[in-house]
């Protein structure tokens, strides 16, 4: 079942840790709505995706830290041709590469969601949505990027 | 090590290309013959054009994990013995250079007499780049990007080539460019898996978006076939059928952690070839002013325009400038490109049919001749790492 709160239908590949454990405190923070980015504990060099030693100095002492999830759209792209069966009736949808300027300029890719033949500017600020998809064998949570002026918008709505 | 054993350590003038061959080039999943087969097809057209008994191969090299193993193929043409079997780790397309660097280095380095270099593709018979059905769970890279509709790869490179377009004010008609001058090759072409079919810029403009900034016409195709040429070294180059082009350069790799995860190269922008495309030019003692016809590899045009300019042709401020279809068309364009159709319009080999028009063009012998053909240089896959390329020249330039 897609619910409302699904970007993206249900059906594509599910996102799990590695058999060796590398990635998998990254895809249990999403789960509890936290932004977990490996960080050197020598030279405190950001690091993303996750590696086993510290590509700055070479310390295996790497440590999961929370990240606030905001940062702005370093690129984008707009899907028009579904390259997977579950696609199909979705098309187009919007995905970014945003990039985190509070975590060593890390960046990462999600989606847009909203209206997706939006206008899609470079720089813009954006903030960090979890979607979570309980209803999957196995358990998952994704991370999406709001324009932070919609987020903004949205929580004053709530009263947030 | 004293400076002059270490000046040649070199490729330059040491192995040559003594024959080519393909086989006909099919559709996605057209191909009649299984793959394996159209390898060996391949390796025997190549030892026709060379005048050579295929027995006489000692070696064999390929990229991507090409699944017509050279130790299979040693034993189907019944070679004398193997001595040589090099495969180049990942990067796709990008190995296609690579794998012509790693069988003239096993000459060179007296591992190996005749080396076939080959490239075999049936996508009928083992299923499409293209397309990402059937994968329930997802680890490591593409776990960052799966998830999120980011499956194959035209939406893993998009947003590379957006982010340069960006950086450097290229237009979209740069790309159009590119598309047009391989459909005009093209139908010159009877190879071409597109000859018949020319394109034009209206229908470019007019054709679907696969993803933003890749209409159809950017993406290449996806082939059955299979091609191959083979090298042996420069003393033996004139014992043949066909007219040698000789090595007179290659490089492969990638900058500086290119391939950290998720889009996380520092330079995220490129082709990678920053600091590959100087290797080469150093090994061929050319640079780009020499360089008369270049052949580079479209897995998507965005990734020509990054690779054209790492290798010297224009800055990438004039991108617009530079690409326009009369500049990229042989015999007389500045910067002949793509002479043979390439993968948007010959054959998506898998780039490796770049490698074969490159030798034709030293040759005299392209359906599209470049009037300046001493110096032919080939471009493989760019956004990918490891990417390599290639030079060629005629005994002229030796």
């Amino acid at each position: 079942m897609s619910g409302p709160t699904h970007y993206l239908p249900v059906g594509l590949p599910i996102p799990v840790g590695e058999p060796d454990g590398l990635s998998t405190p990254y895809w249990m923070g999403l789960r509890e709505n936290r932004l977990l980015v490996q960080r050197c504990d020598r030279c405190c060099t950001w690091q993303f995706g996750p590696e086993w030693i510290c590509h700055n100095c070479h310390s295996f002492d790497l440590t999961w830290t929370d990240v606030e999830p905001t940062g702005r759209i370093y690129s984008w792209e707009r899907v028009w041709h579904p390259s997977h069966p579950a696609l199909k009736q979705c098309a187009p949808y919007l995905a970014l590469l945003v990039e985190l300027p509070h975590a060593g300029g890390v960046r990462m890719v999600g989606n847009l969601p909203g209206d997706p033949r939006q206008t899609v500017v470079i720089g813009t600020e954006v903030k960090g949505v979890f979607e979570h998809h309980l209803e999957a064998d196995p358990v998952f949570s994704l991370l999406h990027w709001w324009l932070q002026r919609d987020a903004d918008a949205s929580d004053s709505r709530s009263g947030a | 090590m004293t400076g002059r054993a270490r000046d040649e350590r070199t490729l330059r003038g040491r192995v040559a290309v003594i024959g080519i061959g393909e086989t006909e080039y099919y559709r996605h999943g057209a191909s009649p013959d299984p793959e394996f087969k159209l390898a060996l097809k391949a390796i025997l057209a190549a030892c026709e054009d060379a005048g050579l008994d295929p027995r006489e191969i000692d070696g064999f090299s390929s990229y991507s994990d090409d699944r017509s193993e050279a130790s299979r193929l040693a034993a189907a043409l019944g070679t004398h013995r193997l001595r040589s079997a090099t495969m180049q780790w990942g990067g796709g397309g990008g190995g296609c250079c690579a794998a012509v660097a790693n069988a003239a280095a096993s000459i060179v380095a007296g591992l190996a007499d005749c080396v076939v270099v080959f490239r075999s593709l049936a996508q009928g018979q083992y299923g499409r780049f293209g397309q990402a059905a059937g994968i329930h769970t997802v680890s490591g890279e593409r776990s960052y990007l799966m998830p999120y509709g980011v499956l194959a790869p035209p939406q893993r490179f998009a947003m590379r080539v957006q982010r340069y377009m960006h950086e450097h004010g290229v237009r979209q008609e740069a790309l159009r460019s590119i598309a047009l001058a391989s459909y005009h090759h093209a139908q010159a072409n009877p190879r071409a898996v597109m000859h018949g079919r020319p394109l034009h810029a209206e229908k470019y403009d007019a054709s679907r978006w696969i993803v933003e900034p890749f209409h159809l016409y950017d993406c290449c195709m996806e082939n059955d076939g299979a091609a191959a040429l083979l090298l042996v070294s420069v003393e033996r180059a004139k014992d043949f059928a066909s007219k040698p082009a000789y090595v007179l350069g290659a490089a492969f790799g990638s900058g500086h952690r290119a391939a950290a995860t998720a889009h996380n190269a520092p330079l995220y922008a490129t082709a990678s070839f920053d600091t590959v495309a100087p290797d080469l030019y150093r090994m061929a003692g050319v640079g780009p002013s020499d360089v008369g016809v270049v052949q580079a590899y479209e897995n998507f045009t965005g990734g020509v325009v990054m690779a054209l300019a790492e290798h010297g042709f224009f800055r990438p401020e004039k991108a617009n400038d530079f690409l326009t279809f009369d500049n990229l068309i042989a015999p007389s364009g500045r910067l002949p490109l793509n002479t043979s159709g390439g993968n948007l319009a010959e054959c998506y080999m898998h780039g490796f049919e770049l490698v074969l028009e490159a030798v034709r063009q030293v040759r005299g012998a392209s359906t599209s001749q470049a009037r300046r053909n001493d110096v032919a240089l080939v471009i493989g896959g760019p956004m990918v790492t490891p990417a390599s390329n290639l030079i060629l020249g005629s005994e002229a330039t030796l």
